[in-house]
C-alpha cells in the first residue's frame, strides 16, 4: 500500500516548461502546490562548456526516467515498433534546461487551419485523411499569456506587430501584440549579417527570432555571454530563462509550493464518481499517494498521454479520461528533418554561435503566401543559425569533394571547419488518422509499465511542404554566396522528438478532443493537462512559448473557478 | 600557455600507441591543481611534483611509456590495430598532426570503459575481423601492412565488401570514424585531441567562458586560448566558491 500524504491543493506532474509556468499563478494566489519532478536540481557548475558531454554522453539527460522509457517507434500498424531514444530531460526545469530557447508565438493562422484554408481555397484543400481542427480560441485570446510569458519568464526578440503597426526588424507575419518584448534581440554577426542581406535582396524580410535568453540584465540575471553551449546544455550564467532559473524560484519563495524531486508518477487515482483524487508516485524504495483537490498534469506529451493510459478504473477502463476514445489521437511531431546545407568560400565566424542566434524568414511559412496554385497547405519558417563545434564541425558533410576520411579529407575540413552552414526548416505538420500514441505490448520501462508507442508516418502534404521550403532554403543560401548545396532526404515516420504534439488535444467537442478550451478534461472535472500534447496544430516554429501561454492560461482559470473546478 | 611544438607528425612508426609525451598541458594541470588549494597553501610536494614533470619533459626527445596508463578497455593487440586504423582516418602527414598526436586511440579506450561501453563488444569482433582479413589475404596482421594496402582494407570496410563486423562493415566503420573524430577533437579532459592539436587543426580558438563581437569578428585570427572546459575550476569537483573569485577565467561564476 503507498503511504498516503497529507492533503495539498493542486498536485502538478512535471516541473519542466509547462508545469513550471502553471505554479506561479497557483501559488501566488494562495494555493498550496505539491510539485513532482523525476529529475533534480541542477546548477550553472553543471554546466561545463564541453561539446562532448552535452552532444555524446547525454550529459546531464543520460541515465534518467525519460532515457529508461523511451517510446518505441513504426510508421504504420502494420510495421513493428523499435525503441529509439528520447530527447527530453528530467530535472527542476525540465528540458527548458537545456533547449535551443527558441521562444516563438505562433501565428493566428496556425489557430485556424481549417476556417481559414476553407474560406480562401475550399474545402477540398484540406486533406482528406486529416484530423486536424480549428483550436476553440483564436490568437487573440492567447496574445495576453503570451505577453505575461515574455515579461514573467523572460524572451527576448524584436517585435514585427506591435498594435498593427508593422515594423520590418521583427516578423511582419506575426499577430498583432500588445508591446515590444521586454528585451531586444540577440545581437547579430558576420554570418546573420550576410544571411540578412541575402535575404533582403530576395526581397523577403529577414529578422532575428526570439529567445529565452537574456540580452540585457534582467530579473537579477546577467545578460547571454555568447559562449555558445547552449544545445543539450544549460547556460552558466542563467541567462538562459529556463523555468528553473525563473518562475519556480518565484513560486518557491511564495511559501506555497513544495518541490519534491527523483519521484516518478505511477498511476493517477480516480474515485467512483470518476473524479481524480490524487497521484501515486514512487521516491526511492517506497510508494506513496499524494491527494489533491486537482490534479495537472505536465509530463510532456508522451509522457501525458502514457500517464492516462495506464491509470485504469472502474470508471476508465480503457484510461483516465479516454471514454471517448482521443487520448493518444491526433498525435504529430514538427517535420523538422530534410534540412539544407550550404558550403562558402570564406570563413563564417560562427565558433561562439549558438542556435538561437540567426535570421528567421516567415514568407514561406503557414499560409504569408499564396497557396492557389500549389498542392500543399501551411509551409515553413526557414531558419539559420550561428552554432558552430569542432567534433560537429569535423563531422560535416564533404559535398562530395572527397571520400570522408584520410588526408584530402582532413585538408577539406582544415580549410572548411567554420565554411558550412545546416539550415533548421520547421514545417506544417497535421494531424491524420493512423497516426496517434497507445501502450507497447512488449516494450516496458525498468518497473514493469509499458512505454508508449509512436504509430505515425509524414503524409503527401509534409512531404511537398519539405521540398517547397527546401528550394526556398536553396535560393537563400545561393544568394548569400554559397558554392555548394545538399540536400537532406525528406523522412518518413515520426519518431520522439522535442516537439511533439497532439495525445490529448483541446477542442470544444467531447468526442474528438480530450481537454475543453481551458485545458480541462472534458470526462474529469478536475484533471487538467499542460504541454504540448493539449496542441492541435503544429504551427512551422518552437512549441516552448505556446505551451507556457497556454500553462498560465488554465493554472489562472483554475485559480478563479476553484469552488466549481473542486466540486 | 604556449602551444607545444609538435614534431612527431613525420615519424611514421604504427607503435606508438602506447607511450606518451609528458606534456606541458599535464605540468600545467599539475600548477592549476596546486593553485586550486589555495595560492599560500602550494606544498612542497605540489611543488616538486612540479620540477619532476618539468625534468621529465625537457629530458625527454625519447619517447617514454607513461607511468600509471593502463588500457581500460582495449587488449594490446586491439589498442595497436585501431591505432593503425587511426592513422589511416586521421593522418599525421603534411598537412599537420592527426588522430596519433590527438591520441584518438587513448580516448576511445577510456570512452569503451564509460560512455561508449555499449559498443565495447562490437570493437573487439570488428577490430578481429580487420586482422582475420588481413591475414588471410596478405599474410599479415593490419598494422603490418604498409599504408596504401591499410587503407583498401577500410576503404572494403566502409562498402561492406568484408563480413565479420556488427552491424556490418560500413557501420563499424562509420562508427569508428565518428569515435577517431571525437577523440582527436573533444575536450582535451576526455584524453583525446592532447595539446589541442585538434583544435588547432580547425582553426577553433578554443572554449571561452564569454565572446564578444570583436572575438567573434576575429574569427580564425583570434589567438587559440588552449583552454579545457575543466581548467575553469567551477566545472570540477574541487571548486570552492570562496576560492572562485581568485581563480582565473572564472568571471561569471
Amino acid at each position: 500500500m503507498p503511504k498516503r500524504l497529507a492533503k495539498t491543493d493542486v498536485v502538478i506532474v512535471g516541473m519542466g516548461a509547462a508545469g513550471g509556468v502553471a505554479a506561479l499563478p497557483l501559488t501566488n494566489a494562495g494555493l498550496k502546490v505539491i510539485g513532482l519532478e523525476a529529475g533534480g536540481w541542477l546548477s550553472p557548475r553543471d554546466f561545463a562548456p564541453d561539446e562532448l558531454r552535452n552532444g555524446s554522453r547525454n550529459w546531464p539527460q543520460s541515465v534518467q526516467k525519460a532515457a529508461s522509457e523511451a517510446p518505441t517507434v513504426r510508421a504504420t500498424s502494420s510495421d513493428t515498433a523499435i525503441q529509439g531514444g528520447h530527447p527530453m530531460m528530467n530535472a527542476v526545469g525540465g528540458t527548458t534546461m537545456h533547449y535551443w530557447a527558441q521562444s516563438w508565438r505562433l501565428n493566428p493562422w496556425d489557430f485556424k487551419v481549417v476556417s481559414e484554408t476553407k474560406q480562401r481555397y475550399g474545402e477540398s484543400r484540406i486533406p482528406e485523411d486529416s484530423t486536424v481542427e480549428d483550436w476553440p480560441f483564436g490568437y487573440e485570446e492567447l496574445e495576453p499569456y503570451y505577453d505575461k510569458i515574455e515579461y514573467t519568464v523572460g524572451i527576448s526578440g524584436q517585435a514585427g506587430n506591435v498594435q498593427g503597426k508593422k515594423n520590418t526588424a521583427g516578423n511582419i507575419f506575426e499577430g498583432k501584440r500588445q508591446r515590444e518584448y521586454p528585451m531586444k534581440p540577440l545581437r547579430s554577426s558576420p554570418f546573420t549579417d550576410l544571411m540578412g542581406g541575402a535575404a533582403q535582396s530576395l526581397g523577403w524580410n529577414p529578422f532575428q527570432g526570439p529567445a529565452a535568453i537574456t540580452t540585457e540584465l534582467f530579473d537579477g540575471r546577467p545578460p547571454c555571454q555568447y559562449h555558445g553551449f547552449c544545445n543539450k546544455g544549460g547556460c552558466h550564467v542563467k541567462a538562459k530563462s529556463s523555468t528553473a532559473f525563473t518562475v519556480i524560484p518565484k513560486a518557491v519563495d511564495t511559501g506555497n509550493l513544495d518541490v519534491v524531486t527523483f519521484a516518478r508518477v505511477t498511476q493517477i487515482i480516480t474515485d467512483d464518481s470518476g473524479r481524480v483524487t490524487g497521484v501515486d508516485y514512487i521516491k526511492g524504495s517506497e510508494t506513496f499517494f499524494q491527494p489533491a483537490d486537482v490534479v495537472l498534469l505536465a509530463s510532456y506529451a508522451y509522457e501525458n498521454v502514457r500517464l492516462l493510459q495506464l491509470s485504469k478504473s472502474r470508471v476508465f477502463p480503457n484510461g483516465l479520461a479516454n471514454n471517448s476514445g482521443q487520448v493518444g489521437q491526433h498525435y504529430m511531431t514538427h517535420h523538422q528533418g530534410a534540412p539544407v546545407t550550404a558550403l562558402f568560400d570564406r570563413d563564417l565566424h560562427n565558433w561562439y554561435g549558438l542556435p538561437a542566434q540567426g535570421v528567421a524568414i516567415d514568407e514561406w511559412a503557414d499560409d504569408n503566401f499564396d497557396h492557389g496554385d500549389l498542392d500543399f497547405i501551411g509551409g515553413a519558417n526557414l531558419w539559420v543559425h550561428t552554432d558552430r563545434k569542432p567534433m560537429s564541425a569535423a563531422k560535416m558533410s564533404t559535398f562530395g569533394e572527397t571520400r570522408n576520411w584520410g588526408s584530402d579529407w582532413k585538408a577539406f575540413i582544415m580549410k572548411n571547419a567554420d565554411r558550412t552552414n545546416s539550415s533548421y526548416i520547421q514545417k506544417t505538420t497535421l494531424p491524420y488518422e493512423g497516426n496517434y500514441l497507445d501502450l507497447d505490448p512488449v516494450v516496458k520501462d525498468p518497473l514493469g509499465f509499458p512505454v508508449t508507442r509512436i504509430t505515425a508516418r509524414y503524409r503527401d502534404n509534409e512531404k511537398r511542404i519539405a521540398a517547397f521550403s527546401q528550394e526556398k532554403m536553396e535560393q537563400w543560401y545561393l544568394e548569400a554566396g554559397a558554392i555548394k548545396i545538399v540536400k537532406y532526404g525528406l523522412g518518413n515516420s515520426m519518431g520522439a522528438t522535442t516537439h511533439a504534439y497532439g495525445g490529448t488535444r483541446m477542442g470544444l467537442n467531447s468526442e474528438t478532443n480530450v481537454v475543453d478550451e481551458w485545458g480541462f478534461s472534458h470526462e474529469v472535472p478536475n484533471l487538467g493537462v499542460l504541454g504540448a500534447s493539449v496542441m492541435g496544430s503544429s504551427g512551422s516554429r518552437n512549441p516552448t512559448l505556446t505551451v507556457q501561454a497556454l500553462s498560465w492560461r488554465t493554472a489562472e482559470h483554475l485559480v478563479n473557478n476553484w469552488r466549481s473546478i473542486v466540486g | 600557455m604556449k602551444k607545444k611544438n609538435l614534431n612527431n607528425g613525420q615519424n611514421n612508426s604504427k607503435s606508438d600507441l602506447l607511450e606518451e609525451r609528458p606534456t606541458n598541458h599535464s605540468r600545467r594541470n599539475l600548477l592549476k591543481g596546486a593553485g586550486l588549494v589555495g595560492a599560500a597553501a602550494v606544498s612542497a610536494i605540489a611543488t616538486s611534483h612540479v620540477i619532476a614533470a618539468d625534468s621529465a619533459s625537457t629530458n625527454s626527445n625519447s619517447k617514454r611509456i607513461a607511468p600509471r596508463e593502463a588500457l581500460e578497455a582495449l587488449t594490446a593487440e586491439e589498442a595497436e590495430t585501431l591505432a593503425a586504423i587511426c592513422d589511416c582516418l586521421i593522418p599525421s602527414d603534411e598537412h599537420g598532426p592527426g588522430a596519433r598526436e590527438a591520441r584518438a586511440v587513448h580516448y576511445i579506450d577510456k570512452s569503451l570503459a564509460s560512455h561508449n561501453n555499449g559498443s565495447r563488444h562490437n570493437y573487439s569482433v570488428g577490430l578481429n575481423a580487420i586482422n582475420e582479413f588481413a591475414s588471410k589475404t596478405r599474410g599479415k596482421s593490419f598494422p603490418e601492412l604498409p599504408l596504401d594496402q591499410q587503407n583498401s582494407i577500410l576503404l572494403a570496410v566502409q562498402t561492406n565488401k568484408i563480413s565479420g563486423f556488427i552491424p556490418n562493415g560500413s557501420g563499424f566503420f562509420n562508427m569508428l570514424r565518428s569515435h577517431t573524430i571525437d577523440g582527436t577533437f573533444c575536450d582535451p579532459y576526455y584524453g583525446g585531441n592532447q595539446e589541442f592539436v585538434g583544435w588547432d587543426m580547425l582553426r577553433y580558438p578554443g572554449i571561452r567562458l564569454g565572446a564578444s563581437e570583436a572575438d567573434v569578428s576575429a574569427g580564425a585570427s583570434l589567438p587559440p586560448n588552449h583552454q579545457s572546459a575543466y581548467d575553469h575550476s567551477t566545472y570540477t569537483k574541487l571548486a570552492d566558491n570562496s576560492l572562485l573569485d581568485t581563480e582565473g577565467g572564472d568571471g561569471y561564476a
